[in-house]
């Protein structure tokens, strides 16, 4: 049984959820070959060479896959699937984008979003923004499945494993990138982060939003993440969003500030270890799930808190 | 240009889901359906898109009980000239259904499929990657701004990705699917919801498109995660930071 996780990056960097789909794929039992596609990408596939676990880094270094359009990766991976018995990407907006493509095109099912691995056909993922657990056997010839990252911990170093070079499929040529608006910051990633401060509609302006939080997050060395109600409103730009269609966190410590606590939100980071919750509103939903709750105006608390932490 | 919606019937997203003390799946008697919010986003942008002149049709498609009829009615009543409902008792999972809107789309050859991105019921994300799979179509996911261009032989697609956004230039035909941020759907008025009910809804079956639909994946059981035991709360600020040092030593 050999299991191939494909690994996420931006040509230059290893993304970490990919750590946590090969831990996931550990869980399955079996060697595993981690797929490095993109462009000018050799040094991703020295850093996937050093996980623990790897088996084999397969290098496909081509023009076609610099960008990693959803066509071309999900060609390649179907050129390569006969050797596999399972094929794992991280359950974020990239592997959310291609893998099921891979399934269509090999006709069999894909597992979306994995929290657990109960045998190698057996897997539990929540449904219902986590209001349930489904407990899902696959009779398919091949296991497609996306990993939740947060339900696995990285993988982490061990003994470098050969890197072998793949050869690239033809460039479909129906999409190409224009361009990308990505958001510079110096802080840590929102699904790798050890602390987030969450703001919620009750920061009022997008002004407020970045003069309220981001002082704190910068103290505790956190990420800044939203509730959709925030971003919808123009508050906090989309890829801050937290929750069942936004990113699904794990913190060490969340702080929401000015989040009522919707059940799509909650689906987003109640799994998180330390829940602080900042409202105005007593009966707001988000205390039913924090750790602490503090009822209080987020424009004078936040600012306390910020001044009591040294 | 024709556009084919594909929508689905899924538990309002208002409801408190409950687990089946059977484990056999969460308890759907007596809840209030509704239209997926995400295929809502997908028919107000292809009505809107309908009303710019760049679309002349737009077509919804949903699959599943005869209920789904309600759903159909709903998009009708939003802006949709007709609909497709495909019959089944089955358990329809994203690789079926995105067999039978293939079929669909082999007759009715639309230049724009728009989904939703995912279903707030299974959470799957998969069916719009899927059917552009099966149809070698290309495919822009995650959409938060769609341009057609002049001559219809493509569009620009801005998508929602982990680190902001990104644009891609696609060719027509290809399926888009809908992320929040695309538009704010419009809400039916009383005299569109009456046209609505004379408006064409033609069904079909699986069998009918030969398609086969059983199930691929087999659910052993369905059960409630573990609650999150409600903390305490606190005084002030003060104690808060307290809490945080020495109890949680989060901080």
């Amino acid at each position: 049984m050999t299991i191939l996780v494909i690994a996420e990056h931006d040509n230059a960097v290893l993304k970490p959820a990919t750590r946590n789909a090969i831990a996931a794929a550990a869980r399955i039992g079996g060697d595993i070959d981690v797929l490095v596609a993109g462009a000018a990408c050799a040094a991703v596939a020295e850093a996937a060479a050093r996980i623990a676990g790897v088996t084999r880094v397969r290098l496909a270094d081509a023009a076609q896959y610099a960008d990693h359009g959803a066509e071309n990766l999900a060609a390649l991976v179907v050129a390569n699937a006969a050797a596999y018995s399972h094929i794992l990407a991280p359950a974020t907006a990239a592997g959310k984008n291609f893998l099921p493509r891979v399934a269509a095109l090999l006709d069999v099912a894909q597992i979306s979003d994995i929290v657990e691995v109960v045998s190698p056909d057996t897997f539990v993922r929540p449904i219902y923004a986590g209001n349930a657990l489904a407990t899902v056997q696959s009779a398919d010839a091949v296991k497609v499945i996306t990993v939740r990252g947060t339900a696995f911990e990285p993988a982490g170093e061990g003994a470098a494993a050969p890197i072998e070079a793949l050869a690239g499929a033809a460039d479909a040529g129906i999409s190409r990138l224009v361009g990308r608006e990505l958001t510079v910051s110096a802080r840590p990633e929102l699904t790798a982060a050890r602390v987030i401060v969450s703001g919620g509609r009750a920061l009022g302006s997008n002004e407020n939003f970045h003069a309220v939080l981001e002082p704190l997050a910068d103290k505790l060395g956190a990420a800044v993440g939203a509730s959709r109600a925030a971003v919808d409103a123009g508050y906090a730009p989309n890829d801050y969003q937290v929750g069942q269609t936004g990113k699904i966190v794990a913190p060490e410590l969340y702080i929401a500030v000015g989040i009522s606590g919707a059940i799509q939100h909650l689906a987003g980071m109640k799994e998180s270890k330390v829940i602080v919750a900042i409202n105005k509103d007593p009966e707001a939903p988000i205390f039913q799930v924090a750790d602490y709750g503090l009822v209080a105006d987020l424009f004078d608390a936040v600012p306390a808190l910020l001044a009591a932490i040294d | 240009m024709k556009i084919l919606v594909p929508v689905k019937r899924v538990i309002d997203y208002n409801v408190k889901v409950r687990v089946k003390s059977d484990g056999s799946g969460v308890d759907l008697a007596n809840v209030k359906m509704s239209m997926n919010p995400f295929d809502e986003v997908a028919i107000e942008e292809a009505v809107r898109l309908k009303e710019a002149g760049i679309a002349s049709e737009v077509v919804a498609v949903s699959a599943g009980v005869a209920a789904c009829q309600e759903t159909l009615r709903t998009a009708m009543a939003l802006g949709a000239d007709r609909s497709i409902l495909i019959v089944t008792d089955e358990e329809l999972q994203p690789l079926a259904v995105a067999k039978l809107l293939k079929a669909v789309c082999d007759k009715e050859a639309p230049q724009m499929v728009i989904p939703g991105k995912q279903a707030i019921d299974d959470d799957a994300n998969q069916t719009g990657q899927m059917l552009a799979a099966l149809l070698g179509w290309p495919q822009a996911t995650f959409a938060s701004k769609v341009v057609v261009n002049a001559d219809k032989t493509g569009a620009a697609v801005t998508r929602e990705i982990d680190g902001g956004l990104e644009t891609i230039e696609i060719s027509l035909p290809a399926v888009v699917t809908t992320d929040l941020r695309l538009n704010e759907p419009r809400y039916a008025t009383l005299p569109n919801i009456m046209k609505a009910k004379k408006k064409p809804l033609e069904t079909t079956t699986p069998e009918a498109l030969g398609v086969d639909v059983k199930p691929r994946l087999k659910t052993l059981k369905v059960a409630e995660p573990a609650k999150r035991a409600g903390g305490v709360k606190v005084a002030d600020v003060a104690a808060l930071v307290d809490k945080l040092k020495n109890e949680a030593k989060v901080i």
